[in-house]
């Protein structure tokens, strides 16, 4: 038999490689190799962090694919980069310099305000973010093979995270208990493909890995969304707009693996400096949101 | 028969519903404590700079070569690097396996590759024929081995992708993400 590449097995299998690891937003080799040091499974190469990102305002593009293929030489870890929602050429480049996994990203500005990319077209694996099982597996049909909830990104604030995690997972349980009959009506009311809809069923979860992302900032966060039922965390501002980025990655690669041992949660978050200021979701204007771009 | 699953970081869940298919007790290893009472361990995929460094602030270093002189360990991918005695590079290694083995071997994650193999003591020992359809992800490749350890298994072109020293295992694939259990069963087989 021919060796096949690019097949559903290996585009899921990578997102399973990361399971209970920490993938951390990095925007230059050296905060790539301080992440790779500190346990990250994964980086996220970007030029900006969210919270600058949300600071500096203007359209987010895909990163200056230089900057990218330095921080690929720099590690030896997968490495990830995101193109803006519906900007399949952007992913074309990222695919085209080998990038591991493309994040298609709210957090970046939309290109196309109705569509997003046709995933299956690529051999590069994607992922996608999502608030309800709904976006979820209309993400999964369009080819993402990994799913993250969104949380709103460079906030530091993980009441968004809870949430739509507890939301895809709350789903999930609710649909485990409907009848078979009860899944057409499931699938039209929350715009999701009915055989993904019947798949999760079956299985009890996501037919992909499923992380968490914006907003986690401290290791209790990221043991919390552990908790909650997700597969492993993206620390995106949190590391890099902290006090002492190094120890704090350190200590949230810690409290993934051991998120159900109080007693190592307390000992790992002892001393890590200042966690980023924040900004609090709830008195935030709904026009800085960036949780409602995807369709 | 317990056998324990490394879970300190990888697809250590896709290895513990792999040993209940086939009947066997699976427990998740995080702390030395843990190692206590098992039969054998499996030593997942993942990332073998995150495993190798959690291994190490947990001080499972010891316990794990001290375990692997006496039990069957079983490592894929990340885990067989884990396992090998030199990667040529600095980070963590357990030494346990006298292989050479080089990391991200046949490129980034758009060359990373499905295919069918021979394996003739796996079809042996489980009585049958068909090929071993392994998943190579980010795959290492096994680039000599030495001492005690043999080849198990090498693709068309002489690279090595499994290698076997006594009751220790290592696959540069990963059985854990398929329907196959002759993988699994294998191991049990040197666990017993």
């Amino acid at each position: 038999m021919e060796a096949k590449t690019g097949t559903w097995t290996e585009k899921k299998g990578l997102a399973q490689m990361l399971k209970g690891g920490v993938i951390m937003d990095v925007v230059n080799a050296e905060q790539a190799k301080i992440a790779e040091d500190a346990g990250a499974c994964a980086v996220m190469a970007l030029e900006r962090v969210p919270a600058d990102i949300r600071a500096d305002g203007g359209v987010a593009r895909m990163s200056d694919p230089d900057m990218i293929l330095k921080i690929m030489e720099a590690v030896s870890i997968p490495v990830m980069a995101k193109c803006r929602i519906g900007h399949f050429v952007e992913a074309q480049i990222l695919e085209s310099i080998g990038v591991d996994y493309i994040d298609e990203s709210e957090v970046l500005t939309p290109a196309d305000e109705d569509h997003h990319i046709l995933k299956h077209n690529f051999k590069v694996p994607f992922v996608c973010g999502c608030r309800n099982l709904g976006e979820a597996l209309r993400r999964i049909g369009e080819g993402a093979a990994m799913i993250r909830t969104k949380g709103e990104a460079g906030t530091g604030d993980v009441v968004e995270a809870v949430r739509h995690a507890r939301t895809v997972i709350g789903a999930i349980r609710q649909l485990q208990g409907m009848a078979d009959e009860e899944l057409m009506s499931f699938a039209k009311n929350n715009g999701a493909p009915y055989e993904l809809v019947k798949e999760v069923k079956d299985l009890g979860r996501l037919p992909v890995v499923n992380f968490a992302a914006g907003g986690v900032a401290t290791p209790a966060d990221a043991a919390l969304m552990m908790q909650l039922g997700v597969d492993g965390v993206f620390v995106g501002s949190g590391i890099f707009k902290s006090g002492d980025p190094a120890r704090r990655a350190q200590a949230i690669v810690k409290a993934v693996t051991h998120y159900q041992d109080a007693a190592i949660l307390a000992e790992v978050s002892k001393n890590l400096g200042e966690a980023m200021v924040g900004r609090n979701v709830s008195q935030m204007p709904e026009a800085e949101k960036i949780a409602g771009r995807g369709w | 028969m317990k056998i324990g699953v490394l879970a300190l970081q990888g697809d250590f869940a896709e290895h513990v519903s792999m040993l209940k298919r086939i009947g066997v007790e699976a427990v998740e290893v995080r702390l030395p404590e843990q190692l206590n009472g098992l039969d054998g361990l499996i030593i997942p995929g993942g990332e073998s700079t995150t495993i190798g460094k959690l291994a190490v602030a947990y001080n499972l270093m010891e316990p794990l070569r001290e375990f692997g002189k006496s039990h069957a360990v079983w490592g894929t991918c990340a885990g067989a690097i884990f396992l090998s005695r030199d990667i040529g590079r600095d980070q963590p290694l357990l030494e346990l396996m006298d292989i050479k083995v080089q990391r991200n071997a046949f490129g980034r994650q758009v060359d990373s590759f499905e295919t069918d193999l021979e394996i003739d003591e796996l079809f042996k020992t489980t009585g049958t024929e068909h090929p071993y359809h392994a998943v190579f992800i980010r795959a290492p490749i096994i680039e000599s081995v030495g001492g005690k350890a043999r080849v198990l298994c090498a693709l068309a072109d002489g690279r090595i992708v499994a290698a076997q020293q006594g009751h220790l295992l290592a696959t540069s694939f990963h059985p854990e993400l398929t329907n196959d259990t002759r993988f699994h069963e294998y191991f049990i087989s040197l666990a017993s």
